[in-house]
């Protein structure tokens, strides 16, 4: 693979002779970009020349917070890698929380920024910005180039570094003399990373043993992550599942690897989760975690988390296993590979009782609301959404309530459908993320659920989608209210709500202002009419549901309690 | 318990800010951190004292592979090494105590690097408790100064020192 530029017996051609700009824009092709996300600026005009007639399709958003979720979300809902390039200092500072939100959910992105000339560096030049320092622990792996002749390695290893092993963001920051120099692009100069080493195949000793724990198991459940959806082994796991004989929870970034129609489905486990996936977690003797990384918001309490279970972790990050939970049989490697060795010594077993107990709970502690309220509940809203596009659309989501809600009533029933800010839980990310999934499928019909406040914060990006034509559909549960702020506050603080509403904008006016379609909703019984509306309509549209206000997300693990100790059973019940 | 970490780690800019970064970001202590070139040019030597359970020593283990430019991580606990600290210090040394002053460094096995008409300056290599000792009974001299490297360790072939 390795050889120098020159070195090479043939003779340099004239073609072979190219500016950084060229070089980073032929990689990119050679990586097979298509498509990518960026807003221009002074010091990356060089590489925006080379991409004006480049064989590439180019989203502009209106703020690079926006484009790198939107390259993240492409991401998510293509399994390629999302480019995102932005100019230096204030450019590459607004990636700062698009990177966060990949890193935190290991979303393979790359971003390209642009950086001051090489002898300005240090000077506090005009938009210049330490970018590698500001972005190193938001990213996989960063680095600055300095010499026009890394280019290309450089942004090899990027792409290899971004998608393989537990993928994640990496940055590449380019001063502007590097892509105005030019030099002899072969395209042939390998990578050079002795110390990124990715173990794909998983110890047969460790499956055996995993698999002989999981046929001894009286009561296991298999807990999946969003791993599982990023190694594509959504299929093996369903096969697993199915021939062990397995209960399958998920948590919120596993949604969709396992079709929630299916009796052994736990739903969602955690802090928002089903009280029937929490049981059954608390109560199993084998807890298979797939992909999944043991997050606070899914243990609860971690002294009193599976008090009689021994524990199985598949993960492809050495550094998941045992970091918050004691782990019996770790077997690190890539998840597809490994559940498929898996798959080969797994014996099936009944276990009458344990799933007896487990359709029980499923039966009393159901996600709930109430149907008889005259104003429109929000649930109702994501339940009419799920039953109207046949639960095949591709859901974005805000973070906090709507986000709860999105993942409790809407059904999940394929990997890549839901696209969610799990780990940063950045609000604000529904919208560009709906944007970026619908680049990535343009034929999908990809649904934005999101609260007023998310909405808020990145509502700009709606000009890009009229821009481009994306048909994305936003469904706002507008409450005027942070609503998990204000549920935290009701609950904890003493109805003291305090900084928690906002005074919002006609949204259906932002929305036509735009140049999209708006649509206000604040009659129940006009729910049904409005949601088909907006999934006939061909341009962007945004929705304005004008929510139940004080609604609270149930059941609900208050911080610091064991994850069997839920709150709102009783409303739950209540609700039969 | 004490543990020394050794990392081989590319020799590129920003692989030390990564890896303090890391320690910071992640809460885990640094004892002592030294870098320096290896007989592989692309390469350098970080060795590490870290604080920690087993537990908390076995993340900053693993977060560290982790970490791109990084190569190898060994820890070296419960193996037999040589670990070694070197030590610049000042003691203020008046005439009437230097002959003193001169039969302790000797005894340290420490050098004279530098005499002045208050203080001299020692050069004292060893293990860190050897290091420790010597600073306890010069204090009473009066110590100007004090400038460590912080540990280097590497595994022996052998169970003990010759």
């Amino acid at each position: 693979m390795k050889s120098k530029p020159g070195t090479s017996s043939e003779p340099i051609s004239e073609s072979s002779i190219k500016t950084g700009a060229q070089i980073i824009v032929d990689t990119l092709i050679e990586q097979g970009v298509d498509t990518m996300f960026g807003y221009t600026g002074g010091v990356v005009l060089p590489l925006f020349d080379r991409l004006y007639d480049a064989p590439i399709n180019f989203i502009n958003p209106r703020h690079e917070q926006g484009g790198c979720h939107m390259a993240d979300a492409y991401a998510r809902a293509s399994g390629k890698v999302g480019v995102m390039v932005a100019t230096s200092g204030p450019g590459a500072c607004n990636l700062v929380t698009g990177l966060a939100t990949a890193m935190m959910d290991s979303v393979p992105v790359v971003a390209l920024t642009g950086q001051v000339r090489t002898e300005l560096i240090g000077n506090d030049a005009f938009q210049e910005a330490d970018t590698t320092g500001i972005t190193r622990p938001v990213t996989k792996y960063n680095c600055i180039v300095k010499r026009v002749e890394d280019l290309a390695r450089t942004v090899r290893e990027a792409f290899h570094i971004a998608s393989t092993g537990r993928p994640g963001p990496v940055l590449i920051d380019i001063p502007v003399d590097v892509a105005v120099a030019t030099c002899c692009d072969d395209g042939a100069v390998g990578m050079d990373l002795p110390g990124y080493r990715v173990r794909t195949k998983g110890n047969a000793r460790q499956i055996s043993m995993a698999a002989a724990a999981i046929n001894r198991s009286e009561k296991p459940v298999l807990y999946v992550g969003g791993g599982v959806i990023s190694a594509n082994a959504s299929e093996e796991v369903r096969a697993l599942a199915e021939k062990a004989h397995l209960p399958v929870t998920t948590t919120l970034l596993g949604l969709g690897s396992y079709d929630q129609g299916k009796p052994e489905s736990l739903d969602m486990l955690g802090m928002h989760g089903a009280a029937y996936a929490n049981y059954a977690v608390q109560e199993c003797d084998l807890l298979i975690a797939i992909g999944a990384r043991f997050d606070d918001r899914v243990t609860g309490k971690i002294k009193t988390f599976i008090p009689n279970a021994k524990v199985i972790h598949i993960d492809i990050d050495p550094a998941s296993i045992s970091k918050n939970v004691r782990v019996d049989i770790p077997v690190v490697g890539d998840a597809r590979a490994i559940v498929a060795e898996l798959l080969k010594e797994v014996e099936y077993r009944e276990r009458k009782p344990w799933f007896k107990k487990i359709a029980d709970w499923k039966e009393k502690f159901a996600f709930r609301y109430d149907r008889e309220a005259s104003t429109i509940k929000p649930q109702y809203v994501v339940e009419e959404l799920s039953n109207q596009t046949a639960s095949e659309a591709i859901i974005t989501t805000g973070v906090g309530q709507n986000q709860m809600w999105a993942a409790q009533f809407y059904r999940f029933t394929k990997p890549r459908q839901l696209i969610s800010s799990g780990g940063l839980g950045t609000m604000g990310y529904g919208l560009p993320a709906a944007i970026g999934a619908q680049v990535a499928r343009p034929d999908a019909t990809v649904v934005d659920v999101d609260g007023d406040s998310s909405f808020n914060m990145t509502m700009t990006e709606l000009a890009t989608a009229v821009q481009y034509n994306l048909p994305i559909k936003v469904c706002i549960l507008n409450n005027g209210y942070m609503g998990m702020v204000r549920q935290w506050q009701e609950l904890f603080f003493n109805k003291r709500y305090s900084k928690s509403y906002l005074s919002n904008p006609d949204y259906a006016t932002v929305a036509r202002a735009m140049g999209a379609v708006g649509i206000t909703c604040d009659e129940k019984s006009d729910v049904p009419k409005a949601i088909k509306a907006m999934l006939e309509e061909k341009k962007p549209c945004v929705v304005d549901f004008k929510v139940e206000r004080e609604e609270n997300v149930w059941p609900m693990v208050p911080a610091g309690k064991s994850l069997d100790e839920m709150d709102g059973l009783d409303i739950l019940e209540r609700l039969i | 318990m004490k543990h020394i970490i050794s990392a081989l780690v590319e020799n590129k800019p920003g692989v030390l800010a990564h890896v303090a970064g890391m320690f910071a970001a992640r809460g885990f202590n640094i004892d002592s951190l030294v870098v320096g070139r290896t007989e592989d040019p692309k390469l350098s030597r970080m060795t590490l004292v870290v604080i920690g359970d087993d537990k908390v020593v076995e993340q900053v283990r693993k977060q560290l592979a982790k970490i791109v430019p990084v190569v190898k991580v060994q820890d070296f606990a419960g193996q037999p090494v040589v670990a070694r600290d070197l030590m610049l210090v000042s003691i203020s040394a008046p005439a009437d105590k230097r002959s003193e002053i001169l039969s302790l460094i000797e005894t340290f096995k420490g050098k004279v690097v530098d005499i002045g008409q208050k203080f001299v300056m020692v050069e004292v290599s060893g293990p860190e408790a050897k290091i420790e000792a010597f600073i306890d009974v010069c204090r009473p001299y009066g110590i100007k100064s004090v400038a460590r490297t912080g540990t280097i360790a590497m595994p022996r072939q052998t169970k003990t020192e010759p």
